[in-house]
Protein backbone atom coordinates (compact mmCIF):
# COMPACT_ATOMS: atom_id res chain seq x y z
CA UNK A 1 0.00 0.00 0.00
CA UNK A 2 1.26 3.29 -1.03
CA UNK A 3 1.59 5.80 1.91
CA UNK A 4 1.89 9.75 2.04
CA UNK A 5 2.89 12.22 4.72
CA UNK A 6 1.13 15.62 4.28
CA UNK A 7 1.27 16.58 7.92
CA UNK A 8 2.00 20.19 7.77
CA UNK A 9 1.32 21.02 4.32
CA UNK A 10 -1.06 23.97 4.08
CA UNK A 11 -4.48 23.78 1.81
CA UNK A 12 -4.71 22.48 -0.86
CA UNK A 13 -2.01 20.64 -0.87
CA UNK A 14 -2.59 17.83 1.04
CA UNK A 15 -5.99 17.56 -1.62
CA UNK A 16 -3.04 18.08 -4.33
CA UNK A 17 -1.53 15.39 -3.40
CA UNK A 18 -3.91 13.05 -2.65
CA UNK A 19 -5.57 13.40 -5.90
CA UNK A 20 -1.96 12.93 -7.85
CA UNK A 21 -1.32 9.54 -6.27
CA UNK A 22 -4.48 8.52 -6.71
CA UNK A 23 -4.78 9.13 -10.40
CA UNK A 24 -1.90 7.11 -10.29
CA UNK A 25 -3.79 4.08 -8.72
CA UNK A 26 -5.14 1.32 -9.84
CA UNK A 27 -8.98 -0.18 -9.25
CA UNK A 28 -8.87 -1.97 -6.20
CA UNK A 29 -5.38 -0.27 -4.97
CA UNK A 30 -4.82 1.60 -1.67
CA UNK A 31 -3.53 4.88 -0.54
CA UNK A 32 -2.89 6.05 2.82
CA UNK A 33 -2.81 9.16 3.59
CA UNK A 34 -0.65 10.86 6.81
CA UNK A 35 -2.23 14.19 8.04
CA UNK A 36 -2.40 16.27 11.30
CA UNK A 37 -5.64 18.98 10.97
CA UNK A 38 -9.18 18.05 10.72
CA UNK A 39 -9.36 20.52 7.85
CA UNK A 40 -6.96 18.02 5.89
CA UNK A 41 -8.96 15.27 6.90
CA UNK A 42 -12.28 16.62 5.78
CA UNK A 43 -10.95 18.02 3.08
CA UNK A 44 -9.00 14.90 1.68
CA UNK A 45 -12.08 12.39 2.82
CA UNK A 46 -14.53 14.83 0.72
CA UNK A 47 -11.94 14.47 -2.45
CA UNK A 48 -12.26 10.63 -2.15
CA UNK A 49 -15.87 10.32 -1.57
CA UNK A 50 -16.00 12.98 -4.90
CA UNK A 51 -13.47 10.35 -7.18
CA UNK A 52 -16.18 7.47 -5.80
CA UNK A 53 -13.48 5.66 -3.54
CA UNK A 54 -14.37 4.22 0.06
CA UNK A 55 -12.52 5.75 2.90
CA UNK A 56 -11.46 5.32 6.23
CA UNK A 57 -10.34 7.20 8.82
CA UNK A 58 -8.45 6.57 11.82
CA UNK A 59 -7.15 9.00 14.85
CA UNK A 60 -3.73 8.62 16.27
CA UNK A 61 -2.76 8.74 19.93
CA UNK A 62 -0.57 12.28 18.25
CA UNK A 63 -4.10 13.79 16.97
CA UNK A 64 -3.14 13.15 13.63
CA UNK A 65 -5.36 11.18 11.22
CA UNK A 66 -4.44 8.39 8.62
CA UNK A 67 -6.58 8.27 5.95
CA UNK A 68 -7.09 4.46 4.52
CA UNK A 69 -8.67 5.36 0.89
CA UNK A 70 -9.33 1.99 -1.76
CA UNK A 71 -9.92 2.72 -5.11
CA UNK A 72 -13.22 1.47 -6.63
CA UNK B 1 -21.24 16.08 18.63
CA UNK B 2 -20.53 13.62 15.23
CA UNK B 3 -23.71 14.86 13.41
CA UNK B 4 -23.33 18.44 14.35
CA UNK B 5 -19.96 17.81 12.69
CA UNK B 6 -21.12 15.63 9.86
CA UNK B 7 -23.76 18.67 9.34
CA UNK B 8 -21.71 21.33 9.10
CA UNK B 9 -19.51 19.29 6.51
CA UNK B 10 -22.53 18.86 4.69
CA UNK B 11 -23.49 20.93 1.09
CA UNK B 12 -26.81 21.92 3.06
CA UNK B 13 -24.21 23.22 6.02
CA UNK B 14 -22.04 25.12 4.10
CA UNK B 15 -25.14 26.98 2.73
CA UNK B 16 -27.20 27.34 5.50
CA UNK B 17 -23.67 29.02 6.95
CA UNK B 18 -23.07 31.24 3.94
CA UNK B 19 -26.96 32.63 4.45
CA UNK B 20 -26.09 33.26 7.98
CA UNK B 21 -23.00 34.95 7.58
CA UNK B 22 -24.34 37.03 4.66
CA UNK B 23 -27.39 37.86 6.84
CA UNK B 24 -25.83 38.84 9.96
CA UNK B 25 -23.43 40.82 7.66
CA UNK B 26 -26.39 42.56 6.29
CA UNK B 27 -27.96 43.31 9.47
CA UNK B 28 -24.49 44.70 11.14
CA UNK B 29 -24.91 47.45 8.69
CA UNK B 30 -28.84 48.19 9.86
CA UNK B 31 -27.05 48.37 13.17
CA UNK B 32 -24.45 50.63 12.17
CA UNK B 33 -21.90 49.62 10.33
CA UNK B 34 -21.08 51.42 7.16
CA UNK B 35 -22.70 51.04 4.35
CA UNK B 36 -21.92 47.73 2.17
CA UNK B 37 -19.53 46.82 4.87
CA UNK B 38 -21.09 45.04 7.35
CA UNK B 39 -17.89 42.80 7.58
CA UNK B 40 -14.88 43.73 5.66
CA UNK B 41 -11.55 41.59 7.18
CA UNK B 42 -9.63 44.32 5.22
CA UNK B 43 -10.99 47.48 6.21
CA UNK B 44 -11.76 46.18 10.05
CA UNK B 45 -7.74 45.71 10.27
CA UNK B 46 -7.20 48.82 8.68
CA UNK B 47 -9.31 50.26 11.36
CA UNK B 48 -7.44 48.54 13.96
CA UNK B 49 -4.04 49.52 12.68
CA UNK B 50 -5.69 53.03 12.85
CA UNK B 51 -6.81 52.74 16.10
CA UNK B 52 -2.83 51.83 17.38
CA UNK B 53 -1.63 54.30 15.46
CA UNK B 54 -0.11 52.39 12.83
CA UNK B 55 -1.48 55.07 10.36
CA UNK B 56 -3.32 58.52 11.06
CA UNK B 57 -5.81 58.77 8.57
CA UNK B 58 -8.61 60.02 11.21
CA UNK B 59 -11.74 58.82 9.32
CA UNK B 60 -10.82 54.94 9.48
CA UNK B 61 -9.40 54.48 13.59
CA UNK B 62 -11.46 51.62 15.42
CA UNK B 63 -10.78 48.63 17.30
CA UNK B 64 -13.53 46.55 14.77
CA UNK B 65 -14.90 43.93 17.33
CA UNK B 66 -15.64 41.52 14.62
CA UNK B 67 -12.47 40.42 13.72
CA UNK B 68 -11.41 40.08 17.90
CA UNK B 69 -14.79 37.56 17.53
CA UNK B 70 -13.63 35.58 14.59
CA UNK B 71 -10.86 34.98 16.40
CA UNK B 72 -12.69 34.05 19.45
CA UNK B 73 -15.59 32.32 17.42
CA UNK B 74 -13.19 29.90 15.41
CA UNK B 75 -11.02 28.72 18.73
CA UNK B 76 -14.12 28.35 20.75
CA UNK B 77 -15.04 26.04 17.81
CA UNK B 78 -11.43 23.95 17.59
CA UNK B 79 -11.06 23.89 21.86
CA UNK B 80 -15.01 22.10 21.43
CA UNK B 81 -14.31 20.43 18.47
CA UNK B 82 -10.93 18.68 19.64
CA UNK B 83 -9.47 20.49 16.73
CA UNK B 84 -7.16 23.17 18.19
CA UNK B 85 -3.50 22.15 16.93
CA UNK B 86 -0.97 24.83 17.59
CA UNK B 87 1.19 24.90 14.66
CA UNK B 88 3.53 27.24 13.04
CA UNK B 89 6.89 27.88 10.91
CA UNK B 90 5.91 27.72 7.22
CA UNK B 91 8.01 30.66 5.48
CA UNK B 92 6.60 32.87 7.84
CA UNK B 93 8.62 36.27 6.68
CA UNK B 94 6.80 35.29 2.86
CA UNK B 95 3.17 34.38 4.91
CA UNK B 96 3.79 38.10 6.41
CA UNK B 97 4.33 39.74 2.73
CA UNK B 98 1.44 38.11 1.04
CA UNK B 99 -0.40 39.30 3.97
CA UNK B 100 1.10 42.81 3.24
CA UNK B 101 0.20 42.88 -0.34
CA UNK B 102 -2.59 41.12 0.13
CA UNK B 103 -3.83 44.55 2.07
CA UNK B 104 -2.31 46.78 -0.41
CA UNK B 105 -4.22 45.22 -3.27
CA UNK B 106 -7.50 45.44 -1.39
CA UNK B 107 -7.35 48.53 -0.24
CA UNK B 108 -6.69 49.73 -3.58
CA UNK B 109 -10.07 48.19 -4.19
CA UNK B 110 -11.41 49.49 -0.80
CA UNK B 111 -12.44 45.82 0.34
CA UNK B 112 -11.34 42.34 0.89
CA UNK B 113 -13.57 39.37 -1.11
CA UNK B 114 -15.86 39.28 1.61
CA UNK B 115 -16.86 43.37 1.10
CA UNK B 116 -16.66 42.67 -2.48
CA UNK B 117 -19.83 40.05 -2.22
CA UNK B 118 -21.12 42.53 0.24
CA UNK B 119 -20.80 45.80 -2.44
CA UNK B 120 -22.25 43.60 -5.09
CA UNK B 121 -24.95 42.43 -3.23
CA UNK B 122 -25.85 45.96 -2.15
CA UNK B 123 -25.51 46.86 -5.88
CA UNK B 124 -22.40 48.72 -5.97
CA UNK B 125 -21.67 47.54 -9.76
CA UNK B 126 -17.49 48.15 -9.05
CA UNK B 127 -17.54 45.36 -7.17
CA UNK B 128 -18.12 43.11 -10.46
CA UNK B 129 -14.56 43.44 -12.03
CA UNK B 130 -13.24 43.78 -8.62
CA UNK B 131 -14.96 40.02 -8.08
CA UNK B 132 -13.39 39.32 -11.96
CA UNK B 133 -9.52 40.43 -11.03
CA UNK B 134 -9.87 38.14 -7.83
CA UNK B 135 -11.08 34.82 -9.55
CA UNK B 136 -7.77 35.74 -12.10
CA UNK B 137 -5.56 36.19 -9.28
CA UNK B 138 -7.17 33.10 -7.58
CA UNK B 139 -6.63 31.85 -11.32
CA UNK B 140 -3.01 32.43 -11.38
CA UNK B 141 -2.16 31.11 -7.93
CA UNK B 142 -3.69 27.82 -9.27
CA UNK B 143 -1.47 27.35 -11.94
CA UNK B 144 1.92 27.69 -9.27
CA UNK B 145 0.11 25.23 -7.35
CA UNK B 146 -0.49 23.24 -10.65
CA UNK B 147 3.34 23.85 -10.83
CA UNK B 148 4.83 22.38 -7.59
CA UNK B 149 4.38 26.05 -5.30
CA UNK B 150 4.88 25.01 -1.68
CA UNK B 151 5.80 27.17 1.66
CA UNK B 152 7.10 23.75 3.28
CA UNK B 153 5.23 22.51 5.98
CA UNK B 154 4.88 23.93 9.96
CA UNK B 155 5.53 22.22 12.71
CA UNK B 156 3.44 21.34 15.88
CA UNK B 157 4.22 24.01 18.81
CA UNK B 158 3.24 24.62 22.25
CA UNK B 159 -0.18 25.42 22.64
CA UNK B 160 0.57 29.04 23.99
CA UNK B 161 2.22 29.68 20.91
CA UNK B 162 -0.80 29.32 19.21
CA UNK B 163 -2.63 31.00 21.13
CA UNK B 164 -0.64 34.65 21.00
CA UNK B 165 -2.74 36.26 18.05
CA UNK B 166 -6.32 35.24 20.26
CA UNK B 167 -4.08 36.80 23.11
CA UNK B 168 -3.37 40.00 20.84
CA UNK B 169 -6.72 40.05 20.05
CA UNK B 170 -8.38 40.14 23.61
CA UNK B 171 -5.56 43.10 24.58
CA UNK B 172 -7.05 45.22 21.88
CA UNK B 173 -10.52 43.82 23.16
CA UNK B 174 -9.63 45.22 26.50
CA UNK B 175 -8.58 48.25 25.00
CA UNK B 176 -12.07 49.13 23.28
CA UNK B 177 -13.77 47.93 26.30
CA UNK B 178 -11.68 50.08 28.85
CA UNK B 179 -10.52 53.21 26.01
CA UNK B 180 -7.47 54.35 28.22
CA UNK B 181 -7.34 57.89 27.74
CA UNK B 182 -3.18 58.41 26.83
CA UNK B 183 -1.18 61.88 26.57
CA UNK B 184 -0.12 60.27 23.02
CA UNK B 185 -4.25 60.30 22.08
CA UNK B 186 -4.08 56.39 21.48
CA UNK B 187 -6.23 53.96 21.21
CA UNK B 188 -7.79 56.63 18.20
CA UNK B 189 -11.24 56.61 17.65
CA UNK B 190 -12.77 58.46 15.00
CA UNK B 191 -15.10 61.05 14.99
CA UNK B 192 -15.76 61.17 11.45
CA UNK B 193 -16.19 59.05 8.20
CA UNK B 194 -15.86 55.02 8.22
CA UNK B 195 -14.61 54.27 11.11
CA UNK B 196 -17.08 56.04 13.23
CA UNK B 197 -19.69 53.95 12.27
CA UNK B 198 -20.40 50.85 13.60
CA UNK B 199 -22.91 48.75 15.76
CA UNK B 200 -22.85 48.43 19.33
CA UNK B 201 -19.59 46.38 20.11
CA UNK B 202 -21.10 43.13 22.56
CA UNK B 203 -23.76 42.71 19.40
CA UNK B 204 -21.18 43.01 16.67
CA UNK B 205 -18.67 40.85 18.60
CA UNK B 206 -21.10 38.63 19.63
CA UNK B 207 -22.53 38.53 16.02
CA UNK B 208 -18.76 38.26 14.72
CA UNK B 209 -18.27 34.92 17.54
CA UNK B 210 -20.89 32.53 15.98
CA UNK B 211 -19.13 33.33 12.11
CA UNK B 212 -16.40 32.49 14.04
CA UNK B 213 -17.83 29.59 15.13
CA UNK B 214 -19.65 27.94 12.01
CA UNK B 215 -16.95 29.27 9.90
CA UNK B 216 -14.57 27.19 11.39
CA UNK B 217 -16.48 24.00 11.25
CA UNK B 218 -17.24 24.61 7.45
CA UNK B 219 -13.97 25.94 6.71
CA UNK B 220 -15.39 28.86 5.27
CA UNK B 221 -13.21 30.36 2.52
CA UNK B 222 -14.11 32.84 -0.33
CA UNK B 223 -10.32 32.17 -2.26
CA UNK B 224 -10.92 28.61 -1.72
CA UNK B 225 -14.61 28.66 -3.28
CA UNK B 226 -12.91 29.98 -6.87
CA UNK B 227 -9.63 28.08 -6.30
CA UNK B 228 -11.54 24.77 -5.82
CA UNK B 229 -13.78 25.63 -8.89
CA UNK B 230 -10.69 26.15 -10.92
CA UNK B 231 -8.27 23.55 -9.36
CA UNK B 232 -10.61 20.76 -8.97
CA UNK B 233 -14.13 21.11 -10.44
CA UNK B 234 -15.25 21.11 -6.69
CA UNK B 235 -18.06 23.60 -6.16
CA UNK B 236 -18.51 22.72 -2.11
CA UNK B 237 -17.31 26.35 -0.59
CA UNK B 238 -18.19 28.06 -3.62
CA UNK B 239 -21.59 27.30 -2.47
CA UNK B 240 -21.51 28.58 0.70
CA UNK B 241 -20.43 32.27 -1.09
CA UNK B 242 -23.14 32.03 -3.38
CA UNK B 243 -25.19 31.73 -0.66
CA UNK B 244 -23.90 34.24 1.22
CA UNK B 245 -24.54 36.68 -1.55
CA UNK B 246 -27.97 35.86 -1.58
CA UNK B 247 -28.19 36.06 2.13
CA UNK B 248 -26.82 39.74 2.29
CA UNK B 249 -29.09 40.69 -1.10
CA UNK B 250 -32.27 39.24 0.21
CA UNK B 251 -31.91 41.46 3.76
CA UNK B 252 -30.48 44.43 2.03
CA UNK B 253 -33.92 44.09 0.21
CA UNK B 254 -35.81 43.93 3.37
CA UNK B 255 -33.96 46.50 4.92
CA UNK B 256 -34.16 48.59 2.13
CA UNK B 257 -30.24 49.15 1.94
CA UNK B 258 -29.67 47.84 -2.28
CA UNK B 259 -28.64 50.70 -4.46
CA UNK B 260 -27.70 50.13 -7.88
CA UNK B 261 -25.49 51.65 -9.96
CA UNK B 262 -21.41 52.34 -10.19
CA UNK B 263 -21.19 56.11 -9.02
CA UNK B 264 -21.86 57.14 -5.39
CA UNK B 265 -21.48 54.03 -3.89
CA UNK B 266 -20.13 54.33 -0.18
CA UNK B 267 -16.33 53.56 0.36
CA UNK B 268 -15.69 52.95 -3.40
CA UNK B 269 -14.28 54.36 -6.56
CA UNK B 270 -15.06 53.80 -10.06
CA UNK B 271 -11.70 53.56 -11.63
CA UNK B 272 -12.50 49.43 -13.18
CA UNK B 273 -9.14 48.96 -13.80
CA UNK B 274 -8.36 49.52 -10.47
CA UNK B 275 -10.32 47.58 -8.72
CA UNK B 276 -9.38 44.72 -11.43
CA UNK B 277 -5.92 45.53 -10.28
CA UNK B 278 -6.38 45.89 -6.81
CA UNK B 279 -8.09 42.39 -6.07
CA UNK B 280 -5.77 40.69 -8.48
CA UNK B 281 -2.94 40.92 -6.24
CA UNK B 282 -5.27 40.31 -3.69
CA UNK B 283 -6.49 36.86 -5.03
CA UNK B 284 -3.24 35.82 -5.63
CA UNK B 285 -1.70 36.57 -2.41
CA UNK B 286 -5.05 34.72 -0.84
CA UNK B 287 -3.95 31.95 -3.17
CA UNK B 288 -0.24 31.56 -2.14
CA UNK B 289 -1.03 32.13 1.33
CA UNK B 290 -3.64 29.53 1.07
CA UNK B 291 -6.89 31.13 2.50
CA UNK B 292 -8.94 34.08 2.15
CA UNK B 293 -8.66 37.16 5.09
CA UNK B 294 -11.70 35.83 6.84
CA UNK B 295 -9.41 31.98 7.09
CA UNK B 296 -6.25 33.56 7.83
CA UNK B 297 -8.44 34.86 10.92
CA UNK B 298 -10.21 31.76 11.73
CA UNK B 299 -7.24 29.51 11.30
CA UNK B 300 -5.34 31.83 13.69
CA UNK B 301 -8.01 30.76 16.19
CA UNK B 302 -7.31 27.21 15.61
CA UNK B 303 -3.78 27.91 16.90
CA UNK B 304 -2.23 28.68 13.37
CA UNK B 305 0.88 30.77 13.58
CA UNK B 306 1.41 30.96 9.97
CA UNK B 307 -1.96 32.57 9.65
CA UNK B 308 -1.42 34.78 12.62
CA UNK B 309 1.87 36.14 10.59
CA UNK B 310 -0.59 36.86 7.34
CA UNK B 311 -2.78 38.50 9.61
CA UNK B 312 -0.11 40.76 11.30
CA UNK B 313 1.34 41.37 8.02
CA UNK B 314 -2.40 42.23 6.56
CA UNK B 315 -2.59 45.08 9.49
CA UNK B 316 0.97 46.26 8.70
CA UNK B 317 0.35 46.40 5.06
CA UNK B 318 -2.74 48.47 5.60
CA UNK B 319 -0.83 51.15 7.69
CA UNK B 320 1.55 51.52 4.57
CA UNK B 321 -1.32 51.99 2.47
CA UNK B 322 -2.29 55.19 4.45
CA UNK B 323 0.95 56.03 5.56
CA UNK B 324 2.14 56.20 1.82
CA UNK B 325 -1.21 56.85 -0.06
CA UNK B 326 -1.74 53.59 -1.83
CA UNK B 327 -4.97 52.76 -0.81
CA UNK B 328 -8.29 53.93 -2.86
CA UNK B 329 -9.38 56.88 -3.11
CA UNK B 330 -11.99 58.80 -6.00
CA UNK B 331 -9.48 58.20 -8.18
CA UNK B 332 -9.41 61.10 -11.14
CA UNK B 333 -9.79 60.14 -14.81
CA UNK B 334 -5.99 60.92 -15.38
CA UNK B 335 -3.59 58.00 -14.57
CA UNK B 336 -0.87 60.60 -13.81
CA UNK B 337 -3.02 61.63 -10.70
CA UNK B 338 -3.29 57.87 -9.39
CA UNK B 339 -0.76 58.21 -6.61
CA UNK B 340 1.09 55.21 -5.34
CA UNK B 341 -1.66 52.57 -5.78
CA UNK B 342 -0.80 51.31 -9.35
CA UNK B 343 3.04 50.85 -8.37
CA UNK B 344 1.91 49.47 -5.24
CA UNK B 345 -0.57 46.64 -6.87
CA UNK B 346 2.63 46.14 -9.59
CA UNK B 347 5.55 45.81 -6.93
CA UNK B 348 3.32 43.28 -5.07
CA UNK B 349 2.39 41.50 -8.36
CA UNK B 350 6.09 40.79 -9.28
CA UNK B 351 6.83 39.86 -5.20
CA UNK B 352 4.21 37.25 -5.93
CA UNK B 353 4.89 35.72 -8.90
CA UNK B 354 9.04 35.86 -7.92
CA UNK B 355 7.59 33.95 -4.95
CA UNK B 356 4.92 31.47 -6.69
CA UNK B 357 8.07 30.80 -9.14
CA UNK B 358 10.65 29.66 -6.79
CA UNK B 359 9.15 28.30 -3.56
CA UNK B 360 9.08 25.07 -4.42
CA UNK B 361 9.67 21.52 -2.37
CA UNK B 362 8.95 17.89 -2.75
CA UNK B 363 5.79 18.27 -1.05
CA UNK B 364 5.07 14.79 0.29
CA UNK B 365 7.35 12.17 1.43
CA UNK B 366 6.69 8.39 1.44
CA UNK B 367 5.45 8.13 5.09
Amino acid sequence: MERIDCRGLSCPLPVVETRKHLERLSSGGKLEVLVDTGTARDNVSRLAAREGCDVEVRETEDEEFILTITKK
Amino acid sequence: MERVNRFFQSRWGIILVGLCIGALASTLQKLGNPKNMGICVACFERDIAGSLGLHRAAPVQYIRPEIIGFVFGAMIAALIFGEYRARAGSAPVIRFMLGFFAMVGALVFLGCPWRALLRLAGGDGNAILALVGLACGVGIGVLFIKRGYNLGRSQKGSPVAGAVLPLIMLGLLLLLIVKPVLSTGAPFFSTEGPGSQHANYLVALGIAVVIGFIAQRTRFCTMGAIRDVILMRDFHLMSGVVALLAGAFIMNLIYGQAHWGFAGQPVAHTNQLLNFGGMLLAGLSFALAGGCPGRQLFLSGEGDGDAAVFVLGMIVGAAFAHNFGTAGTPYPNNPANWGWGPAAVLVGLVFCVVIGLTMRSTATAKA
